[in-house]
């Protein structure tokens, strides 16, 4: 894994140096700290921080063609390179290292743009195409690997992160409010929106094309799901058999690496399965890691520990406490470079630095099983509420939403008719797309009531409900309903938070590489197939995929009801009634004003009810959390001027002492 | 303060974050207008019992108890609560 950034020159200017591409390349040292790579001519300048993981002596990159007229620069991993390198062999290209990134400019040569569509990977890639002057950048298909990029009058600037972006004094460093107010509905900006007005964001699934000081983007790969039921459906064993077969490949491909490869654990299904794959059907020693906490409410350790044991493998485990979050949480926003609703990224990258320590540089992980194979509870949500709609007015239907949260101490779930009230929202909305994310976007945005006068007027205009629509298919109201939602959560929370913040962002701040076999785009494309019992067969999650791994796992695993992955949110940053110090700052009414996103008024009063542990519920704690990482965000990207004062900025909330007793944070 | 006011007091506090006593009427559906959520519930339920030493029972948890300010204060008030 690695960190990309260069220039573009779109008409006459001074030549991309390399002194301005080493200032952005240096910004991101936790994402390649094996050595900086560089090329450079009169337009373009490309610059790579390496995470040395295939071919360790000579995969350093910017790598080039034989004749040196084809660039690349990429972040992540091309899984079937020693198949592609097979054929391209066969069809005359000579290649000069054993690396993974070398089959995408003989790749490029043989197919021009489309070359993107032979890889089975993750990635964010920028070639340049010298006998062209084409500059293309390529993002994999789920989004894995972020990919940045804006325009300055005569030039296009990209890299893996903003931050490397933001060296360009030019850039303006001010948030969008209509992309805040997506974060605070959909839990991610639309792409290509980010926080930050004049940045960009490649989304996934497709390329970027800069030609003659022009600019076109285009899709080539997206979800996508049957109109009506296969007209040939197949048996369940028959489908499971497929499925084993696909995953059993997905991981050897994901293990192909010079360097030792470790997994994650966290006590469920997904990430059961791929260390039960890992054990049963290679070679590999398992190594595995997970988090565990002290409140109860969010361990999981009995469950890691039963996985532990069954499977024999060697486990590390990192307990991680409110100090802990409270003490990591302003790095995590350094990383994560947007604001974030929930804390659960902090006890990951603390878990990445350990995984480090450990001497470990790549991990599998089970995320991805839960878009694709119809896994987390909005889908069975979504499911009972459209049977409701059918009939509004029966007292029977909406019980059954009584049966989806057992895990939760302060289940959303008692008190029948507020629950029903609850969910019975956008009944009218039923056909539409959206309709399975309605409740999750409504509690998520109450925290627009905490928004000061100037964001509410900015913000007023804005629809989300016809925002999401204009980026989703044009048949997508066709499709099976099941597929309806989950494209508008791989487009929403997947990309935009669950493999960015929680994922990509928390790994590389420890030099970690993520590897996500579920997300394997012939997997992906096998789960979008699939006719929906096979994915929620009544209200049981991921039947195809449980029984895929029939015998593989202890039953307890396979019928295991669902726990998603939390860590404590707004308790976190209060000790014994008394907030951290960054905290207090942060909250204080001057700097609220300041930064004139929220009405300081109205933030007072969350900030007593979290205070004195009065907030239990996700709107509540969603707020709070939103609101803090929004303050360390204008903190440390918009109000600092440079890179270096950011720095400090983090550290130095880090160091701070927490007054109640004493501890850092 | 009396126990109208408590009540009034701890749902603008609590729930809608402000002093600014005309944003509730007495009469508002609390879930009609999104003032309480499925776990505002929950809290609204804690107050009642610590503030005031009511039992709230699982059948007690309805709207008709719990959905305005009239209709707590209506159910404190058959609860033997003193203002």
């Amino acid at each position: 894994m690695c960190g990309i950034a260069g220039i573009l020159n779109l008409s006459t200017e001074r030549p991309p140096g390399e002194a301005e591409l080493t200032a952005m390349i240096t910004q991101l040292y936790h994402r390649g700290p094996d050595g900086y790579g560089f090329f450079h001519n009169a337009q373009v300048g490309l610059a790579h921080a390496r995470l040395s993981i295939i071919d360790l002596a000579g995969g350093k990159q910017p790598i080039h063609n034989e004749d040196r007229s084809v660039w690349v620069s990429f972040n992540g991993e091309i899984f079937n390179y020693i198949e592609l390198r097979e054929t391209l062999e066969q069809q005359g290209h000579r290649f000069y290292t054993h690396s993974d990134t070398e089959v995408i400019v003989h790749l490029y040569e043989q197919h021009g743009e489309d070359f993107v569509q032979h890889l089975n990977g993750q990635f964010a890639i920028a070639l340049w195409d010298d006998s062209r002057r084409r500059l293309v950048l390529a993002r994999d298909r789920a989004g894995i690997r972020p990919l940045f990029y804006a325009q300055m009058r005569n030039r296009l600037v990209f890299a893996s992160e903003v931050k490397a972006l933001f060296v360009h004094a030019e850039l303006p460093r001010r948030l969008n409010h209509v992309a805040l107010a997506q974060v605070f509905t959909y839990w991610s900006p639309l792409a290509p929106a980010t926080v930050f007005e004049g940045i960009s964001a490649l989304p996934p699934g497709h390329v970027l094309v800069a030609e003659n000081g022009r600019i076109r983007t285009r899709r080539y790969w997206d979800w996508s799901f049957p109109q009506v039921p296969l007209p040939k459906e197949r048996s369940a064993e028959e489908y499971a058999e497929e499925l084993r077969a696909l995953l059993i490949d997905a991981v050897r491909l994901q293990l192909r690496s010079d360097v030792p490869v470790g997994a994650y654990l966290s006590g469920g299904l997904d990430s059961s399965i791929i260390t039960s794959l890992i054990k049963n059907y290679t070679d590999v020693p398992l190594r595995t890691f997970s988090v565990t906490f002290e409140d109860a409410e969010f361990d999981e350790s009995a469950f890691q520990q039963e996985l532990v044991d069954y499977l024999a493998t060697q486990h590390t485990a990192l307990r991680c406490t409110t100090a802990d979050i409270c003490h990591a949480f302003p790095k995590v926003i350094w990383h994560t470079e947007t604001p974030i609703v929930r804390t659960a990224p902090t006890p990951l990258m603390l878990l990445s630095a350990k995984v480090r320590a450990e001497g470990y540089k790549v991990v599998l992980t089970g995320e991805g099983a839960d878009e694709v194979f119809g896994g987390y509870d909005i889908f069975k949500e979504a499911k009972i509420r459209r049977f409701w709609a059918r009939q509004p007015k029966s007292k029977m239907r909406p019980r059954i939403l009584e049966r989806l949260y057992p895990y939760l101490r302060h289940s959303p779930a008692s008190g029948r008719a507020f629950t029903e009230n609850f969910f019975s929202q956008g009944m009218e909305h039923k056909d539409r797309a959206f309709f399975g994310h309605i409740p999750r976007w409504t509690t998520t945005s109450r925290i627009a009531q905490f928004f000061s006068p100037e964001m509410q007027r900015a913000v007023s205009g804005w629809d989300p409900y016809a925002s999401i629509m204009q980026t989703l298919p044009a048949d997508i109201e066709r499709w099976i309903p099941l597929g309806r939602d989950q494209y508008v959560e791989a487009h929403t929370l997947l990309a935009g938070y669950l493999l960015s913040s929680q994922g990509d962002r928390v790994a590389m701040a420890s030099s970690i590489e993520a590897r996500f076999p579920f997300l394997d785009h012939r997997v992906i494309e096998f789960g979008n197939r699939l006719p929906s019992r096979y994915k929620l067969m009544g209200l049981t999650e991921k039947y195809i995929l449980k029984k895929s791994m029939a015998g593989l796992l202890p039953e307890s695993v396979r019928t295991r009801t669902k726990q998603p992955y939390r860590a404590p949110d707004s308790q976190s940053f209060f000790r014994k009634g008394v907030a951290a110090d960054y905290v207090t700052e942060l909250f204080s009414e001057r700097r609220l004003r300041e930064a004139g996103y929220f009405d300081s008024r109205v933030v007072a009063k969350l900030f007593e009810k979290c205070r004195s542990g009065r907030a239990i519920g996700f709107a509540d704690n969603m707020a709070f959390v939103g609101i803090l990482s929004t303050m360390l965000v204008d903190e440390m990207f918009v109000r600092h001027a440079t890179a270096q004062s950011t720095q400090n900025m983090v550290w130095n909330a880090a160091a701070m002492q927490h007054p109640a007793d004493g501890t850092t944070c | 303060m009396s126990l109208e006011q408590k009540v009034r007091s701890y749902i603008l506090e609590s729930f809608l974050f402000t002093d600014d006593q005309s944003v509730l009427d007495n009469a508002d559906s609390l879930m009609g207008k999104g003032i309480i959520d499925s776990t505002g519930t929950l809290e609204l339920i804690s107050f009642l019992e610590e503030h005031f030493g009511v039992k709230v029972e699982d059948e007690d948890m309805v709207p008709e108890n719990l959905d305005s300010v009239n209709k707590i204060m209506a159910f404190l008030q058959r609860k033997q609560v003193s203002h």
